[in-house]
Order: structure tokens, then C-alpha cells, then sequence
């Protein structure tokens, strides 16, 4: 057996350890979950996201909208009541990296889309106290100076020719050709605030309404 | 719940999880007897003063190890974790919120049910039933309609009496339950002097400083360029279409000559999303009570 003082005093065989030894975990409750057909596979009626709301992900992940919202609604009442359906792996297989944050200073997004409408969003974006008075959000007025395809949008096509990759890998249902072709079209003239309008009214809505 | 995509994976977590705890169990034993020789230092001495000794772990911090590895055991019985096992308790996340869910709809069906079987107007002046209707009305409406109920520009004030699609109270559950879509469209090309006519002719409607003589002209251009089809003749409105009425001091998007220039030239669009399918009948019920009861002054 390997005595300790040789592995304290041989520094290499010591990281190799220590390795093994933080990994470990990870093997076992991180790599089986990419093989398993709930985070695999897409729930029924969720699509790959549009070139607007593509491009509207990279605004939302941009202005560090998941430092105050998360994407995740937990199998709690009071949290289905409120949000809707929990969420589920499946609703995520198209997320490059997800958006699941990890604090709610503002309320979970998971399943907005639909709940307010087209114009409460850009009320809201461009000021939040203008529809609710109590709200601490900061004011997003900026993103409807800018075109998105200036800036998010400009390399969509490539951005999503990514994301057809990571569906490939995994077989699941992804952009056609034209699809890809039609992306900088389909973006337009639309503002990096109507981008992210077209992200939100589209999140969450293939499990909405069910409980 | 695990729906792993080949067995392998099953044994793959099954003989890792074993296999850890089984080395921790070993460990113990082969660390218990081990020697020591309390008393004598290994010859370390670190910062001037601390030196390594060789003594036996303190008991208690041995016995923590052993309570842990039979809390892995009894854990992995109980509940799922070993690969596909379901774990003898069959707890899933699903189900408890299942459970949970069930619980508290059983607890509060009967009241629900109570009001669903009295009329809106009973239920808006039941003292309770509007503290559950507020309740839910700051869960899911203010943030449309403001936690006052007065609304914003373009978000119907509730505690008023003026309603676009009507306040009957049949009406209200038919808004709350499946929406409505406002749609006034944009009549740009009637050019920037006539819309100014017609701005100045919806001013006076209801009794604001106009200019008379392009009112005059406006109150011409609104029967022969179509506003009179939703508006109606007289300038007051149709509920079936949620056209507003424009003789009354009540403003969605604001009264400004400015503001009404907008309006004609850009049209508006505008929706309340539809409820039914999210809240379900009972809440919707207790909902609609509850914006009856504001307009009705009878909070």
C-alpha cells in the first residue's frame, strides 16, 4: 500500500489523487445524467428557439438577467400555484448553457411567456415602476436603441449552426437549412429590446397551462 | 426517477455507490487497527513549536464516520438513488408535490365550492371571500393592473366604473377567463392635418380645450373615415368590441392632443391573456367577484 509519506513528498502522484479524489462525485452524480432519456430528450411541443428569440437568449444572458431571475420552477406548491407547472429536464435540451440562475430577486421567468402581454413587456423593460410601482428591476430603456442586428443578431446564422451541432449530437429535431439561411430575414429590423420580448413570450409555453 | 438510456449506466452508479461506501467501511476498520504510538512525536515539527504526534482519531470522530456509512446504507433503502432502484419508501419528487398539491385543493374545495354556488354578486360581498379574492388578484393581476386596481397607460383601471368590454359580471369572468384583444388600427394615411382635426374633435367629445375649428372639421372626417364603425355615431363606444367610449373622462392611453395623435395615426394593439386554463374555475370565480366589488365601491 501506498504509505502516506510517499504521496505527500511525490507531487505528482499527489494531484493525480487529489483529482480522482474531487472528481469523484462528479462521476457518479453528474455523467450518468447525460444519459438519460428525461434530460435528453425534448418534452412534446417544445422547438428550438426562433432567430429572434436566439438572439433575444444572448441579450437576456448579456444584461445578466439570470443574476436576479431564475429558470426553474421547483415541484413546490407555492411555487406551481404562482408559476405554473414545474419545470422539467426536458424543457431545457435546447439551452446552450441554461438559464436556471441560482437566486429570485425578481420572480422566476420559467414560464412568463404569455402571461403578460407584447406591450406590458416593453412597458416593463422600459420602465418597471411605470406597471409596477414596487418593482426594484432597473429600467432596460436602452435596448430599444440599439438594432439586433447590430449587435446579438450579426453572426446569428453562425450562432445557430452551434446550436444545430449540440442537437445533432444528441438526435434531437433542430434548424433546417433554410431555417439558417432565413435567420438575419426573419431577425430584420427588430431592436435588441424586441429580440428579448420574442425570448420571454416564447419561454416555458410547451408545459403552460397544465398543472 | 432514472430512465437511463442502457443498463449499463444502472450498474455503472449501482457499483460505484457500493463500492464507495464499502472502501469507507474498510478504511475504518484497517484505520482502527492500526498502531499508534501516543506520547512519541513523528519527528515533524512545523513553526518552531508544532509538532506531529501519532495518536488514534478521538472516538467520537470515529463513530461519526460509522454513523455516516450506515446512514448511505439506510438512505439508499429507503430512497431512490441506487441506479433504478425506487427505494423502499417510493418517494419521487413528483409525488410529494402530487401529495401536496392534493392536501391543500381538499382543504379548500369546500370553501371554494361555497362560493362557486352562490352568484358573483353574493360572493363580492362575502367579507371573506374578497380576502381570498385580493389575495389572489396581488398574486396575479397587479402586475398589470397595479396592486391599487387603478391601472396604467394602456392597462384598464378596475376600480372605476367604466369598463371597455362591459361590467356585468358575466362579463368580467368572460374577460378574466379567456382574454381579449384590443385593436384600434393605425390610420396614418389619413394624413397628419386630418388626424389633427380628429384629435381635436375627440377632445371635445368630452368637454377638453379644443381648437372649434378643426373639431368642426374633425367631427366630419370621424362619420366618413370610418371611426363611427367601433366608436358608434355619437362617439360612445361598443363594448361587444371593446371600443371605448370616447364622451367620458376615462383615458387608456392619456387625453393629451399629443397622445390622441398617437393613437389615431399608430393605432394601438393590446390584449389581456386569457385565465381559464391556468387558475381554473373557482379562483377565476372568486376573481371576478372580487374586481366586481372594487368598481362596486364595496371593498
Amino acid at each position: 500500500m501506498i504509505k502516506h509519506e510517499q504521496i505527500e513528498k511525490s507531487v505528482g502522484l499527489l494531484i493525480v489523487l487529489t483529482l480522482l479524489t474531487v472528481i469523484w462525485g462528479g462521476l457518479l452524480e453528474i455523467v450518468p445524467l447525460f444519459f438519460q432519456k428525461s434530460t435528453t430528450t425534448p418534452v412534446e411541443g417544445l422547438k428550438p428557439y426562433s432567430a429572434a428569440s436566439l438572439a433575444g437568449r444572448d441579450v437576456y444572458i448579456r444584461e445578466g438577467c439570470f443574476l436576479c431571475h431564475s429558470q426553474m420552477i421547483r415541484p413546490f406548491r407555492a411555487e406551481t400555484e404562482r408559476y405554473g407547472h414545474y419545470s422539467v429536464a426536458g424543457e431545457y435540451v435546447y439551452d446552450h448553457p441554461f438559464q436556471w440562475g441560482s437566486k429570485r430577486t425578481g420572480p422566476d421567468l420559467h414560464r412568463v411567456g404569455g402571461r403578460y402581454s407584447d406591450e406590458w413587456q416593453r412597458a416593463h423593460l422600459m420602465n418597471p415602476r411605470d406597471v409596477v410601482p414596487e418593482s426594484n428591476m432597473p429600467a432596460f430603456a436602452f435596448l430599444a436603441n440599439t438594432k439586433a442586428k447590430d449587435s446579438v443578431g450579426a453572426d446569428i446564422e453562425k450562432k445557430m449552426q452551434i446550436m444545430r451541432g449540440y442537437a445533432n449530437a444528441r438526435g434531437i429535431p433542430t434548424y433546417s437549412d433554410e431555417e439558417i439561411k432565413g435567420a438575419k430575414a426573419a431577425i430584420g429590423d427588430m431592436t435588441e429590446m424586441d429580440v428579448l420580448i420574442a425570448y420571454l413570450q416564447g419561454m416555458g409555453t410547451a408545459l403552460k397551462n397544465t398543472k | 426517477m432514472s430512465d437511463f438510456v442502457s443498463d449499463f449506466w444502472n450498474l455503472y452508479v449501482i457499483v460505484i455507490v457500493v463500492a464507495s461506501i464499502l472502501a469507507c467501511a474498510v478504511l475504518l476498520i484497517v484505520q482502527g487497527k492500526a498502531t499508534f504510538t501516543p506520547g512519541k512525536t513523528m519527528g515533524h515539527v512545523w513553526d518552531e513549536t508544532l509538532e506531529e504526534y501519532n495518536n488514534p482519531m478521538p472516538k467520537w470522530w470515529s463513530w461519526l464516520f460509522v454513523i455516516t456509512v450506515i446512514f448511505a446504507l439506510v438512505y439508499l433503502a429507503l430512497y431512490p438513488g441506487l441506479g433504478n432502484f425506487k427505494g423502499m419508501l417510493g418517494w419521487t419528487a413528483v409525488g410529494q408535490h402530487k401529495t401536496e398539491v392534493e392536501k391543500m385543493d381538499a382543504t379548500v374545495k369546500p370553501l371554494f365550492d361555497k362560493y362557486m354556488a352562490m352568484d358573483l354578486k353574493a360572493v363580492a360581498g362575502d367579507k371573506q371571500a374578497m380576502e381570498m379574492g385580493k389575495r389572489l388578484y396581488l398574486t396575479y393581476c397587479m402586475q398589470c393592473h397595479g396592486a391599487d386596481a387603478r391601472g396604467a397607460k394602456g392597462f384598464p383601471n378596475l376600480a372605476d366604473s367604466d369598463w371597455l368590454y362591459g361590467g356585468e359580471p358575466e362579463q368580467l369572468k368572460e374577460t378574466i377567463n379567456n382574454g381579449r384583444m384590443g385593436m384600434m388600427p393605425p390610420h396614418a394615411h389619413l394624413g397628419a392635418d386630418t388626424i389633427k382635426d380628429l384629435a381635436n374633435f375627440v377632445r371635445s367629445l368630452s368637454g377638453l380645450p379644443n381648437d372649434s375649428v378643426r373639431a368642426g372639421k374633425g367631427k366630419e372626417a370621424f362619420a366618413s373615415s370610418g371611426c363611427i364603425g367601433c366608436h358608434g355615431p355619437d362617439g360612445k363606444g361598443m363594448q361587444a368590441l371593446g371600443a371605448p367610449n370616447l364622451t367620458d373622462k376615462v383615458w387608456l392611453y392619456g387625453s393629451s392632443e399629443a397622445t390622441i395623435t398617437e393613437t389615431i395615426t399608430n393605432g394601438r394593439q393590446n390584449k389581456m391573456p386569457a385565465w381559464k386554463e391556468f387558475l381554473g374555475d373557482a379562483k377565476i370565480h372568486l376573481l371576478s367577484a372580487y374586481v366586481l366589488s372594487l368598481s362596486q365601491g364595496t371593498k
